[in-house]
């Protein structure tokens, strides 16, 4: 297993500098990322879900180094690169690619798709007969008529720019994709077919997935893991099928029943959380979540629980998570 | 059946655009009765906000919108009335709540003032005792010390208080129709669950009628009485929600439940294949059927009623028609 790991990350923190007025010394920080570990195995899909503003695309960036991280290591492959200079990331960086939220941003609106598509290609010296030929096959991979070639961003869809996304992560065949809420812009039915698409291509090339989203159902569907994250670090983690019918983490649960369900025959018993995220500039001491948490106990408010395996390959930070063990969910389905 | 709050006929919105006539909305007909919450479902760009802006009144009075049809409020026709008539139902009898809560309220107002806005004008009240009506309001809607919080300017409220702040404002007249356009789509889950309980047990305690505009089926199925599906401009299935679900009549209704993800199922999703068309020049005939997989030629050429195909389920489809004439 120990072989199969195309990313580890060791207690992986980002924190931003805050302004707080033009006298005060004392510097505040954002913690967007606070002491994370995780590691993703290849060939999988693994999503990280949660609520806006609790660090899951600040992780996703950190990955790829688009962020400089404040403290802890990010191993690819095998290979430390945490500290590599620009020139060994720019050739590691054929390896892993990104694919964006807002397909209306993301591509260059004064860029043909032809030269979007090409630009990863020419960065790394691609010969142009060899360039074409790429950007060829990709578009008919992503299911857009080679004719279209000439074409500009506005020219298209959502979802059609969403396809040209992801033509552009795989123009240099990598190994490693993050995904920021790709579907999140688009139609439930356009939707669905850049998901299919997805897992189309990764069966196809092999591909490893950081499936970064909030929306619980769409994660649930790509993933073969997923990661529930809470103010800056992972609060569960675990095979996907598993975190549904055996949820441990409070807030995990919470999550889980708060989806809508397009059943009307369902009749769900939801657990309302209480309040709102706390401020990653001054999170609570102890359990992150023990604001909000039903259970909170004394503990919870002193020390900050580990993220322990409890079950095989099933991690929880939660000090209590021996009450919620092996207990099939009844709250959802 | 209860007093029809709201009932709207034959309604066709277009905009003469440069490149022509957008037929956003064309011809929607449907009825909202008292204590009823309807929800009108459809991709973006389907018309149903614009449905909604009609409705208020918000759209139809520049040059290049074109308004047709009935709009009938509690028995009135409102479709043509003058524009102070408007302002005296918009507010009191009707309300809205945009999506958007971050842009919907006033920066420079606290929340408190923007709350008591309504029965001032509305129903002539003192400064002070509309005041006492929006901290009773923001109690209402669940934000705690609301003594405190009246006197707070939007940027100090999160989007989640700012969205109870708004819902908070559009009931301080107690209407007899909200009109929720995407309440929660801003929102995280968690306080979309929030938001949603508040709105049904607001409906419960006042017995108004609530038109829910969203995308999201999951948000149908929880909050809604009665569904309208919308596609391109038209209303293409109408029934209960358990009777939407259960038994989905047009292809598209099908299509479009098929394709979303359900919480503990890996089944590959089936999908619509293309996408909506333009609405500057919509197909001729059902609108739907370039990406239908049913289509005949007769979809091609005329565009199909919504009829009722049993008990109140009705549909805009001739394959309805044709399995019913079959039989």
């Amino acid at each position: 297993m120990e072989n199969n790991i195309l990313v580890e990350v060791k207690n992986l923190k980002k924190y931003f500098p805050v302004k707080s007025g033009i006298l005060s010394r004392k510097k505040n920080y954002l913690k967007a990322v606070d002491g994370l570990n995780l590691k993703i195995y290849k060939g999988e899909t693994i999503g990280l879900v949660g609520e806006s503003g609790c660090g899951k695309s600040t992780t996703g960036r950190l990955i790829l180094r688009l962020l400089e991280p404040t403290e802890g290591k990010i191993f690819f492959d095998g290979k430390e690169i945490t500290d590599l200079d620009k020139n060994k990331l720019k050739s590691m960086r054929k390896d892993f690619q990104m694919v964006f939220q807002d397909p209306y941003a993301c591509l260059n609106p004064r860029l043909s798709i032809k030269s979007i598509i090409e630009e990863p290609l020419k960065t790394h010296k691609y010969r142009p007969s060899e360039r074409k030929k790429t950007v060829k096959d990709l578009l008919e991979k992503v299911g857009i008529p080679k004719s279209y070639m000439d074409r500009y961003p506005h020219e298209f869809s959502g979802g059609q720019r969403q396809r040209i996304g992801i033509a552009r992560a795989l123009a240099l065949n990598p190994k490693f994709i993050v995904a920021d809420e790709p579907v999140a812009a688009l139609d439930v039915s356009i939707q669905a077919q850049i998901l299919n698409l997805m897992s189309d291509l990764q069966d196809e090339y092999n591909l490893t997935y950081l499936f970064i989203a909030h929306d619980l159902s769409v994660v649930q569907y790509i993933s073969d893991r997923i990661g529930v994250m809470y103010l800056g670090s992972l609060v569960e983690l675990s095979e996907s099928q598993e975190l549904f019918d055996y949820t441990i983490h409070p807030y995990t649960r919470a999550l889980l029943s708060a989806i809508p369900i397009p059943d009307p025959e369902i009749e769900k018993r939801q657990i309302n959380l209480e309040g709102e995220i706390p401020s990653p500039i001054n999170p609570p001491d102890g359990c992150r979540f023990h604001t909000r948490c039903p259970y909170a106990e004394e503990i919870c408010r002193e020390k900050r629980p580990e993220f322990r395996e409890v079950k095989k390959e099933h991690y929880v930070a939660c000090h209590l998570a021996e009450k919620f063990i092996n207990k099939q969910n009844t709250e959802i389905r | 059946m209860k007093e029809v709050v709201l009932e709207v006929k034959n309604l066709k919105t277009h905009f003469r655009t440069r490149k022509g006539i957008v037929k956003a909305v064309d011809g929607v007909s449907f009825k909202v009765h008292k204590g009823e919450t309807f929800a009108l479902v459809g991709e973006s760009g389907c018309g149903k906000s614009v449905t909604c802006m009609t409705i208020m009144g918000l759209i139809g009075r520049k040059k290049n919108e074109v308004v047709e049809g009935d709009i009938f409020f509690k028995g009135r026709n409102i479709t043509n009335i003058s524009k102070e008539e408007r302002r005296k139902l918009r507010g009191k009898n009707m309300s809205i709540i945009f999506q958007d809560p971050m842009t919907s309220l006033n920066p420079v107002y606290t929340v408190g003032t923007q709350i008591a806005e309504m029965p001032i004008i509305h129903e002539g009240k003192s400064q002070s005792k509309a005041k006492e009506i929006a901290v009773n309001m923001l109690k209402k809607v669940g934000i705690p010390s609301p003594d405190k919080r009246v006197d707070e300017y939007p940027h100090q409220f999160s989007g989640g208080m700012r969205q109870r702040g708004v819902i908070g404002m559009s009931l301080a007249c107690n209407p007899e129709l909200l009109i929720a356009d995407e309440p929660t789509t801003a929102l995280d889950v968690t306080i979309q669950a929030q938001i949603l309980e508040l709105l049904r047990k607001l409906k419960e305690d006042t017995e108004s009628a609530i038109i829910m505009i969203t995308h999201d089926l999951g948000v149908v199925a929880e909050v809604s009485d009665s569904v309208g599906v919308m596609y391109a401009g038209t209303l293409v299935e109408k029934a209960l929600v358990k009777e939407l679900f259960k038994k989905p009549l047009h292809p598209y209704t099908k299509g479009l439940l098929k394709s979303i993800p359900k919480p503990g199922s890996k089944e590959r999703l089936t999908i619509i294949e293309g996408q909506p068309p333009d609405l500057h020049n919509a197909p001729k005939g059902c609108k739907f059927y370039p990406r239908c997989s049913y289509a005949m030629d007769k979809c091609r050429e005329e565009m199909p009623k919504l009829i009722e195909i049993e008990n109140g389920h009705k549909a805009a489809c001739w394959l309805n028609e044709v399995n019913k004439n079959g039989k």
